[in-house]
């Protein structure tokens, strides 16, 4: 075996030790990390939230789960989004769902 | 077997001098493929940590909350409409939610204000959320002012700030009393911002929920199942950023795997020639190609995926945050908890090795079936 395969070896051995130790990080965070989402959990129970705070920006994407078909709009018919977390969160899926079938 | 192995050893060692000759090339291939994995893998990643800790967390969230809308925006509900849903049958409880949201001036942020039903704070004091906390440089003991509907300014002191921890679900809550967000928003007597609902047996949500829609048309219903399955639309593709980025990745991907598929060049069929013939089969030489495939694949597949991993759980998703943070002051500093989908694992590395390999070989087939004197003189 020449040195440019036992590199080449040792570099794709590298790279599935750091793939596996993803997976054992994986495993071990969560476990690690039980109580943590217990207390979370509780939170949402005592305060009745509804919705993860992944953004502060609208409130349509502060509360996701709350958005209206209106939210699009905002202030005026033909607004458009201004908002950019609006074009990395889609719209929830109860309310496409309820537009149905339009044919 | 210990013929085959040294076998695949030689093919390999010769498969790699052949990547080294034309590094330049190959190199900028790996660049494009692991950026292209890197994408791919990050926002599978994220959605499906966001997924898992919505379903832990939010299993906890009121079974359904009522809404009322005007005109198409959503307003103060009647407290009388609490006595109509809890006169159906089924309804454990009905109670009013008192929330609203706060723009800060003094750093520009969003809070979302909440009266608690328990642990009440004591009028005059706050509970603030740990975003809330960092933005405002607050901590127990310390007054933040907010304006009042009166335009006067209330003080309020910070009786507690909440967990870290609870980040992801409480960066910007601003925990206060009853009277003092009366103060803030203006008196809204008989007014509570929406209502929510907990039922005796969760397979008549829907029905209950049909029913609450009978009875007060202006209202709409949000079920917990409808707050849970939200989150599975997060890092949507059909967000307009994401499907940029990704359009000019998996188009330069496309352009570098159409190259390969589409013919070798002059030097590639030279090569293939010469090897024909010296004594190389032609299953030699696709075996020399399925190696070339393998190691760029599994390379760009594994760099990929491991920054992603990276990216997603020890920098929280820098590389959304702009996009998620948006124009707002507050950003929550989130730590996903990680979890890996071996199923999604699975079809990320078929989407994105499997169309590359198979555009490493055919045309390498074609040429290694040709008369290695033509493919030499390029006739073919």
């Amino acid at each position: 075996m020449t040195r440019r395969t036992r590199t080449f070896g040792l570099f794709l051995l590298g790279l599935l030790v750091l793939f596996g130790l993803t997976a054992a990080h994986a495993a071990l965070s969560r476990r690690a990390s039980a109580a943590s989402l217990r207390a979370r959990a509780l939170l949402v129970r005592r305060l009745e939230l509804t919705d993860l705070c992944l953004s502060t920006e609208a409130n349509y994407t502060r509360h996701l789960s709350l958005a209206d078909f209106h939210t699009a709009f905002q202030d005026h018919p033909l607004a458009l989004e201004h908002f950019p977390s609006g074009s990395l969160l889609g719209p929830p899926p109860h309310l496409r769902r309820s537009h149905g079938r339009l044919d | 077997m210990a013929a085959w192995i040294e076998r695949q050893k030689n093919v390999l060692d010769f498969t790699l001098s052949s990547l080294l000759r034309r590094k330049g090339k190959n190199l900028a291939l790996l660049a494009v493929y692991t950026l292209l994995v890197f994408l791919m893998a990050s926002v599978m990643l994220a959605t499906s940590a966001i997924r898992k800790e919505a379903a832990a967390v939010l299993r906890e969230a009121p079974e359904m909350v009522v809404q009322r809308t005007i005109a198409g925006r959503q307003n103060p509900i009647p407290l009388a409409y609490l006595d109509q849903i809890r006169d159906i049958a089924g309804v454990i409880s009905a109670d009013a939610r008192h929330w609203g949201y706060y723009y800060d001036p003094v750093v520009g942020a969003n809070y979302t204000l909440l009266v608690p039903r328990e642990d009440v704070p004591e009028p005059g004091t706050v509970t603030i959320g740990p975003g809330v906390s960092s933005a405002r440089l607050a901590l127990a003991g310390d007054t933040l002012e907010f304006k009042a509907a009166s335009g006067e300014i209330l003080e309020l002191v910070v009786a507690g700030v909440l967990d870290g921890d609870s980040e992801l679900v409480a960066a910007d809550l601003v925990l206060v009393a009853a009277e003092d967000l009366r103060t803030i928003f203006g008196p809204a007597d008989g007014l509570a911002t929406d209502l929510v609902v907990r039922v005796a047996n969760p397979r008549e949500l829907s029905t209950i929920a049909e029913k609450i829609a009978g009875r007060l048309p202006d209202t709409r219903i949000i079920l917990r199942e409808e707050m849970l399955r939200t989150y599975d639309a997060v890092f949507s593709w059909r967000g307009g950023i994401l499907a940029l980025l990704l359009f000019g990745v998996v188009l330069a991907f496309v352009i570098i795997s159409w190259d390969k598929a589409s013919g070798l060049s002059q030097e590639e069929r030279r090569e293939i020639g010469i090897l024909k013939a010296v004594g190389w089969e032609t299953s030699d030489v696709i075996l020399m190609k399925f190696w070339e495939g393998a190691v760029v694949s599994l390379s760009a597949f594994l760099l990929g995926f491991v920054l992603a991993y990276v990216h997603v759980f020890f920098f929280s998703a820098r590389l959304f945050a702009p996009v998620l943070k948006g124009w707002a002051v507050l950003y929550p500093q989130f730590r996903l908890v990680p979890f890996i989908d071996a199923s999604q694992i699975t079809a990320l590395f078929f989407l994105t090795v499997v169309p590359y390999a198979v555009a490493t070989i055919i045309p390498s087939w074609r040429a290694s079936v040709t008369d290695p004197d033509a493919v030499m003189k390029g006739i073919r």
